[in-house]
């Protein structure tokens, strides 16, 4: 298994596609930029579930977001944050 | 804000006030459940993926109108077809027969 | 029609859905169990399985966590380790918990379908599975919260988790003040279901 791509507290972008198959990404996170808060276990791909045996197996990572980048008028504070799973092959590394 | 991919890529869109009341699961429920979970085990489908990427072909009628657990029937029906385990004409029929079951026992 | 038909599902305590849909999922449980895939045993088996778990399962962790300073270190680092020591595994899905603190309060949600970690809390409630929570929580998390009667002022920081792939969360509520000799069994019975998911922060004594 090969090592993790990221690491803990690295900055990453998260993909903005939309393949025509069942995927965990929700399109408000799509497009966004983050920190990895943890690196997660490697487990089977959802995509590659609906046609496959869900391999080859991806990497999981949690992203943090601030609330205030994601929405427009967010009505919460500048700390508030959400943290969402993103599997490896969605993820870059960002600025 | 990406476009919304299904009927279910709904975080972050506005909504109603959240609606406290707790349901009790009906038998049936328990039964769709239970369904969904052997179909797993006995490896009638891979992965629980399977039964949600059904959930999201749901037609955006159907997935706000059905109930959860009407949601997960018509998904892994859809899917078991799909995978040749059961035909829809056999499905069909025994629907055709549950309500006309149902509807006798109602008169009688 | 025979009475040892144990495929049938009309029993006089259990009413049958009347939808369309629910019929097809009636009806591919029928044609499921006349080939064989699984039998009205193993049905049964399953649903107690799942009728089984409750909250109180999720509160056993809690109060082992309020009680064990190193344990609750270990929950909060491995939380799947920590949770097979308790006798529980959720395998292949990680376990993984977020401590409240009085800085911070933490919510869980699946905004894509509504994943939950039932074999420690039993049964979702409805709400979480509505649109309106999966919609709103992330959204507007303090407007919801207030909806369910939790009201933060800016000092603390709301973390709302989206339950989008392979991990399953439950909250470690904070421990009441004035329960510092209180056995583990009583400590968890002070343990809601709604303090486990985020939406209740204050326990009761």
């Amino acid at each position: 298994m090969t090592a993790p791509k990221f690491i803990a507290g690295q900055r990453v972008r998260i993909a903005d596609r939309t393949p025509p198959v069942h995927h965990r990404v929700p399109s408000y996170a799509k497009g966004q930029i983050g920190v990895i808060e943890r690196v997660c276990g490697v487990h089977g791909e959802p995509e590659k579930f609906i046609r496959g045996d869900g391999k080859p197996a991806q990497r999981l990572y949690r992203v943090r977001i601030p609330q205030t980048k994601l929405w427009n008028a967010y009505d919460g504070t500048e700390s508030d944050l959400l943290e969402i799973e993103i599997f490896e092959h969605w993820l870059e590394p960002a600025q | 804000m990406s476009k919304p991919w299904g009927p279910h890529d709904i975080g972050g869109q506005e909504g109603g006030p959240v609606d406290l009341s707790d349901h009790e699961t009906a038998h049936w429920e328990w039964q769709i459940d239970a369904m969904v979970r052997l179909a797993l085990s006995k490896g009638l489908i891979s992965d629980f993926a399977e039964l949600r990427d059904g959930i999201e072909h749901l037609a955006p009628e159907d997935y706000e109108s059905l109930t959860y657990y009407e949601r997960w029937a018509k998904s892994l029906a859809y899917t078991l077809v799909s995978r040749g385990v059961v035909t829809e004409s056999a499905l069909a029929e025994k629907a055709r027969a549950i309500r006309e079951r149902q509807q006798a026992e109602a008169a009688s | 029609m025979t009475d040892h038909d144990h495929s049938r599902t009309f029993q006089a305590d259990h009413p049958e859905p009347t939808t369309d849909a629910a019929r097809v999922g009636l009806a591919l449980r029928e044609l499921l169990i006349e080939a064989g895939h699984y039998t009205a045993d193993e049905e049964q088996a399953v649903i107690a399985a799942m009728q089984g778990a409750s909250p109180e399962n999720g509160a056993k962790i809690v109060a082992r966590a309020w009680t064990d300073a190193a344990y609750k270190e270990r929950l909060i680092e491995n939380g799947g380790e920590a949770l097979r020591e308790a006798g529980f595994d959720i395998e292949p899905y990680e376990f993984t918990v977020m401590e409240n603190t009085d800085d911070i309060h933490n919510v869980i949600v699946c905004t894509l379908c509504s994943c939950y970690p039932r074999s420690l809390l039993g049964m979702s409630p409805a709400w979480y599975k509505s649109s309106s929570y999966r919609s709103r929580v992330v959204r507007e998390p303090r407007k919801v919260l207030a909806e369910f009667g939790v009201n933060l002022n800016d000092d603390v920081d709301v973390r709302v988790h989206d339950s989008t792939a392979e991990l399953r969360y439950m909250v470690l509520p904070q421990r009441p003040a004035g329960t510092e000799s209180w056995s583990e069994e009583k400590l968890a019975a002070l343990v809601t279901r709604d303090s486990l998911i985020g939406t209740q922060r204050d326990l009761q004594t």
